[in-house]
């Protein structure tokens, strides 16, 4: 069994409810144990540590606060949230490098009879405990419904693999969890090298022209290669990407329909869940022509990179990740 | 019987006398310390000097003194020079005591009075244990002449030719099939431009034919026993399954052989060997070597091709691996580096992205025997890039990778920006940090190449991507990076990236450190016995490091190393016996419990269980005093000379200032 | 490592009137910032993604930071521009938190008062406010607000967004309050408090 403390975070019953609806479609079949952290608030996502530094991180340690108190016989919260996952591992991180900062907003807890030790707590992304605790073997028996023949680019964002204080992912740059995962349930995963840049984060709120140009760089690459959707597991670059493609599509004179789904969607279709239990049709870039391909009998043929020609060209050295041979690979 | 002691605290001219009070020190010390034996104590503005020296000589003589102080700098760099003094003055020379008041006091306090009273307790100290000093003889040993170099690249090749040329015995011992090293994959040399081939093999010959050098290729050091003048070493000479004595370097084997595989040492993985191979041409020596992971007979039973075709029947499947002793008197390390793994940097493709090649890469691909004869090609093997961007700094002065400088890279990266612009006339970017050319001719390199067109960008590159964003970089490799100099970010569409990628020590630098018994630095190169007076020896009397082993560097500075040590190890020969310092620890046998605890500490392999006994022993030849063992026993039974528990307790005594309270009491 | 600053001023090794601006930077940081370090390698600068729109690159304003250009680096709009997609933190060779830096380069902008374009800094505030009178983000309250300070005329292009989000149910109409809001209240005050006299 896998046991888990939850903060869900504020889009998961709002904007990001998909991700919410799927998430639950797919604890039973992993035996997945999620218990929501009582009374949790907000992370204050990017905008309040540009304020005010002892609120913004008192904020944040509240919930870490009420976590390690609702302890019981587990210390690993999961965010499923990339942002407020970075948010309440930087609290964790920062009060232990800078002890000041850590007595100040023990301080400010105490106000409100509560306190944090930091590093009490593993803080974690849904991926990372997918991946890791339960394993891509146990995800692989659970599906039902193989993707095959969905053509995918996997997109991690940003604030998951980075700045990576406890060095938990396989790469900054081009971590591979996402894509292994999406392999384990059929999906072709098409190399997608923008996977962790940015969404526009905010931009969409303040700078719209900056966060259509991030948002046009992300939709044409993922067009150009050929991908039917965007797989994400972050609400706020779903958003960025799904609600604002139209009007990037005006900014550009553009065409694009590029769906972006939650990756726990996906893995509730391959677990044989109706498109509406995982929280599919509310998204806004119809997502009814890409999942068209999936169930459809096709043998799995098709690679993702036809192989080189022999002693034609010259060999290439092999693919680095810092997790080579430690953790699961996809075989 | 009471001690007569004579302190002296040395000015080093403001290095002490700024911020210590000297004359205060001194006179507390002739004041203070009289009851604990000491009978004049004198400062001095350079007690090193020869005046200085002559002053301790002096009173040796006309006061009668039987034991000296003398305050001053680290007992590394004067204490030789002391001790020399009082034996030219007929005092036993570890009847001295240096004082640390310079590294350990002035440097490293602001605040005079507080510096003064620390300075008083140092000394204080340094009296209290020079009593207990007992008078010790150096130990002589005779040095055996023979030398073990390890590693045949050029400062291996260069070490062991000086000594041989000099009519002294010489074991090469290199690991891979064959000497030459890295200098033997590259095409040219900066900044000249020699023909790296043209002026490393008439060495390789020399070394492979010198009558004074056994060459033992395929071959790795698997034991160090003994010091300086008589080690013993134990090689494990690799089955080559050749036999040497019949083989003739025809090259049919090779020509014969079905397997092909991808060579990851000679050709950095860009190019193919055979299972039975010589890795180049030009090989020293040329008998080829079966690898027996990829034979196709040793895999699957069946082939033996070159068995067949060799016309001397010079293939043995049979052999076996040779254990080889030998002793030698010293042993220079030639071991060399590591590339730098650029997968590590992944934002900037390499592994990922086919048309980023690493610094080796691009040395093979231009040199005209490798594997597209010197055609700078990308990687589909035909097509010239038209467009090239050389990046400076890959792993190299980053907190991420390695902290260090890799002091190559920057003449290595112009050179490649003068290759390509030579060989394909395709436009070159380079983007460095800083550009580092501080050495004869290099940055006259710079100019030339600035000259030829080559394009610089002042700024870190921050990726490499194929994600292009427009019809300009469709299909290219774009770099993209903050020109620093305009202060704007540059995206740079090319062909071909080339990573000048840093040095790395060995990835098994840290064991063969233990197995000679040296020490690494904190990034993992062998530590020098003094950075700048003593960069070719080791802190182990014998062991010398040389060439990339120590620190990376470039060809002429690794040749002068070779040479540099070989004079050291000439040095040693002639001298025809060393003496050892008596700093020794000892066992005393009727406190050991045999739990053989310090065993495995030794960092000098100096210590041995005693079966039958049941006790252990140390060999006071191989023992460098550094105290480890005499800390770890817990029965007290290890006591090292000059630095006997008498001698501790009296200096801790002495810093405590409780030698005074003693004496007030009374 | 060079010691904190604000553990130096503690110590009275350091007198806080006597601090450079990268200093106090430095101080008003959460973590240790790193920003001596700066090589001026332009790592941060060539990997932002939005480095076209901003008026000066980070490395820039690093070396504006040393030169004590106080009123240029409050007004840059670059701190506003960051994403916080934390790409030049990962690269940086000198380990500068160059995010968490832009994060304290716009608090103090806030408090100068010296910020250009005021939309960000308004986001931020609205933002906060929520949260401080809810415990949770209300997006659709949220958005609503700040595009009717910001983008008036941009409000109607949105509202088919808009629109199409409340009807697939995914802008919550009400906004949610955390059970013990008093609680947090209580820890957001003492914070402030201890933000004026840190």
């Amino acid at each position: 069994m896998n046991k888990y403390l939850l903060y869900p975070g504020c889009s998961m019953d709002s904007s990001a409810k998909a991700y919410m609806e799927s998430l639950n479609s797919i604890v039973e079949p992993l035996d997945l144990h999620l218990e929501e952290i009582e009374d949790w608030n907000c992370c204050g996502a990017t905008e309040y540590l540009g304020i005010n530094l002892i609120p913004a991180y008192s904020l944040i340690a509240r919930n870490l606060a009420l976590a390690a108190k609702q302890t019981s016989d587990t210390r690993t919260v999961v965010a499923p949230c990339s942002a407020c996952y970075l948010n309440l591992a930087k609290a964790d991180y920062y009060m232990q490098e800078r002890p000041t900062l850590g007595a100040k907003v023990n301080e400010a807890l105490a106000a409100g009879g509560l306190e944090y030790k930091a590093g009490t707590l593993d803080v974690r992304h849904l991926i990372d405990v997918l991946v890791y605790d339960v394993g891509l073997d146990a995800i692989r028996k659970a599906v039902i419904h193989p993707l095959s023949g969905l053509k995918v680019v996997p997109y991690m964002g940003c604030m998951l693999p980075r700045p990576d204080y406890q060095h938990r992912w396989s790469d900054h740059e081009h971590p591979t969890e996402l894509d292994d995962l999406l392999r384990a349930l059929g999906a072709d995963v098409i190399d997608y090298p923008l996977t962790t840049s940015c969404c526009g984060g905010h931009m969409t709120q303040i700078g719209p022209e900056t966060a259509f140009e991030l948002i046009h760089r992300l939709v044409s690459d993922a067009d150009e290669r050929g991908a039917q959707m965007m797989v994400t597991v972050c609400p706020m670059c779903q958003m960025n990407i799904d609600a604002y493609q139209n009007e990037m599509n005006h900014f550009f004179g553009t065409n694009f329909h590029m769906p972006i789904l939650f990756f726990t969607q996906l893995m509730g279709l391959a677990f044989g869940r109706k498109p509406n239990e995982v929280g599919i049709g509310v998204e806004l870039v119809s997502a009814r022509n890409a999942l068209a391909h999936i169930g459809v009998e096709v043998p799995v043929t098709e690679e993702p990179a036809a192989p080189r020609k022999k002693d034609e060209g010259l060999p290439m050295p092999r693919r680095w990740t810092k997790h080579e041979g430690k953790k699961e690979a996809v075989k | 019987m009471t001690e007569r002691v004579g302190v002296y605290v040395c000015h080093c001219g403001s290095n002490i006398a700024g911020t210590v009070d000297v004359v205060d020190v001194a006179n507390w010390a002739a004041e203070k310390l009289g009851r604990q034996g000491v009978i004049i104590a004198r400062e001095y503005k350079f007690m090193c000097s020869s005046l200085g020296q002559e002053l301790i000589e002096k009173d040796i003589k006309e006061l009668g003194l039987t034991r000296v102080v003398v305050a001053a700098c680290s007992p590394h760099l004067h204490e030789k020079t002391f001790r020399t003094a009082a034996k030219n003055a007929g005092l036993n020379p570890y009847l001295v005591e240096l004082a640390s008041i310079r590294e350990q006091v002035s440097w490293v306090h602001s605040d005079k009075a507080v510096a003064t009273a620390k300075a008083k307790a140092v000394v204080s100290g340094a009296v209290s244990r020079v009593i207990e000093n007992r008078p010790l003889e150096e130990i002589k040993v005779p040095i055996n002449p023979n030398t073990l170099v390890v590693g045949g690249g050029i400062a291996g090749i260069q070490s062991a030719l000086e000594i041989a040329n000099a009519g002294f015995h010489v074991y090469l011992v290199e690991r891979e099939p064959s000497i030459g090293g890295h200098m033997a994959q590259f095409d040219k040399t900066f900044p000249t431009l020699d023909c790296s081939a043209c002026i490393l093999t008439p060495r390789m010959v020399e070394a492979g034919t010198h009558p004074n050098i056994t060459l033992l290729t395929w071959s790795e050091v698997t034991n160090v026993a003994g010091y300086v003048g008589n080690f013993h070493v134990t090689i494990k000479k690799k089955a080559r399954f050749i036999n040497e004595e019949l083989c003739t370097g025809c090259g049919i084997c090779q020509e014969k052989c079905p397997k092909k595989v991808i060579d990851d040492v000679y050709e950095a993985g860009l190019g193919y060997r055979k299972a039975v191979y010589t890795p180049f041409a030009q090989a020293v020596p040329n008998f080829p070597v079966m690898d027996k992971e990829n034979c196709t007979y040793f895999i699957k039973g069946t082939c033996k091709a070159c068995e067949k075709f060799c016309p001397t029947g010079a293939i043995d499947f049979n052999q076996q691996d040779e254990m080889l002793h030998i002793d030698v008197g010293n042993i220079v390390l030639a071991t060399g580096y590591d590339l730098f793994d650029a997968r590590r940097v992944s934002n900037y493709g390499y592994g990922r992205l086919p048309n980023v090649f690493t610094s080796l890469e691009f040395e093979r691909l231009s040199n005209a025997a490798g594997p597209t004869s010197g055609n700078i090609v990308l990687r589909d093997g035909k097509t010239t890039p038209k467009s090239v961007g050389v990046i400076h700094c890959v792993g190299s002065r980053d907190k991420n990778f390695n902290n260090y400088c890799s002091v190559i890279c920057c003449m290595q990266g112009l050179k490649f920006a003068h290759l390509v612009h030579e060989r394909t006339g395709a436009t070159v970017y380079n983007f460095y940090i800083d550009m580092r050319t501080a050495y004869k001719a290099y940055d006259e390199f710079y100019q030339r190449v600035l000259e030829e067109g080559t394009l610089f960008v002042r700024g870190k590159v921050a990726e490499v991507t194929n994600a292009a964003r427009n019809e300009r970089e469709k299909g290219k490799l774009i770099i993209q990076v903050e020109d620093t100099l305009a202060g704007k970010q540059r995206r740079i569409p090319v062909d071909m990236v080339i990573l000048s990628s840093g040095l790395q020590p060995r990835k098994d630098a840290k064991e063969v450190g233990k197995m000679f018994g040296i020490s690494c630095s904190m990034d993992g190169w062998f530590t020098e016995k003094h950075p700048k007076l003593d960069p070719v020896s080791t802190m182990t009397e014998g062991i010398y490091i040389v060439g990339c082993a120590q620190g990376p560097k470039d060809i002429p500075s690794s040749v002068a190393q070779g040479a540099a040590a070989s004079a050291r190890v000439l040095d040693k020969i002639l001298q025809k016996e060393v003496a050892l310092e008596p700093i020794k620890a000892s066992v005393n046998k009727e406190m050991c419990s045999g739990c053989r605890i310090c065993n495995g500490l030794c960092p000098f392999n100096a210590i041995a269980f005693i079966e039958d006994d049941k006790v252990t022993e140390i060999n006071p030849a191989l023992c460098q005093g550094c105290g480890t063992c005499v800390a770890a026993c817990p029965a007290g039974a290890i006591s090292g000379t000059g630095f006997s528990n008498e001698q501790i307790i009296a200096q801790i005594d002495g810093l405590l200032l409780r030698n005074l309270e003693v004496q007030e009491a009374v | 490592m060079p010691q904190m600053t604000d553990e130096r001023v503690r110590a009275g090794m350091t007198r806080e009137e006597d601090l450079s601006l990268l200093n106090e930077v430095s101080m008003k940081t959460a973590g240790v910032s790193h920003l001596e370090m700066c090589i001026q390698c332009g790592t941060c600068g060539g990997s932002c993604p939005v480095a076209a729109d901003m008026d000066h690159t980070p490395r820039m304003l690093f070396a504006m930071l040393r030169a004590g250009m106080r009123e240029e680096v409050l007004r840059s709009n670059t701190p506003w521009l960051c994403v916080s997609c934390y790409h030049c933190v990962v690269r940086c060779p000198q380990e500068v938190h160059i995010a968490d830096v832009m994060y304290t380069l716009k608090g103090m902008a806030i408090q100068a008062k010296l910020y250009t374009d005021s939309t960000a800094p308004h986001f931020s505030q609205t933002f906060v406010g929520m949260v401080e009178t809810f415990g949770r983000g209300y997006e659709l309250g949220l958005a609503t607000r700040h595009y009717l300070r910001h983008f008036p005329l941009r409000l109607p292009g949105m509202m088919p967004m808009g629109l199409g989000m409340i009807s697939k149910g995914r802008m919550a109409i009400v906004p949610k309050k955390i059970k013990h809001m008093d609680q947090l209240t209580k820890i957001l005050d003492r914070a402030k408090e201890l933000e004026l006299t840190s």
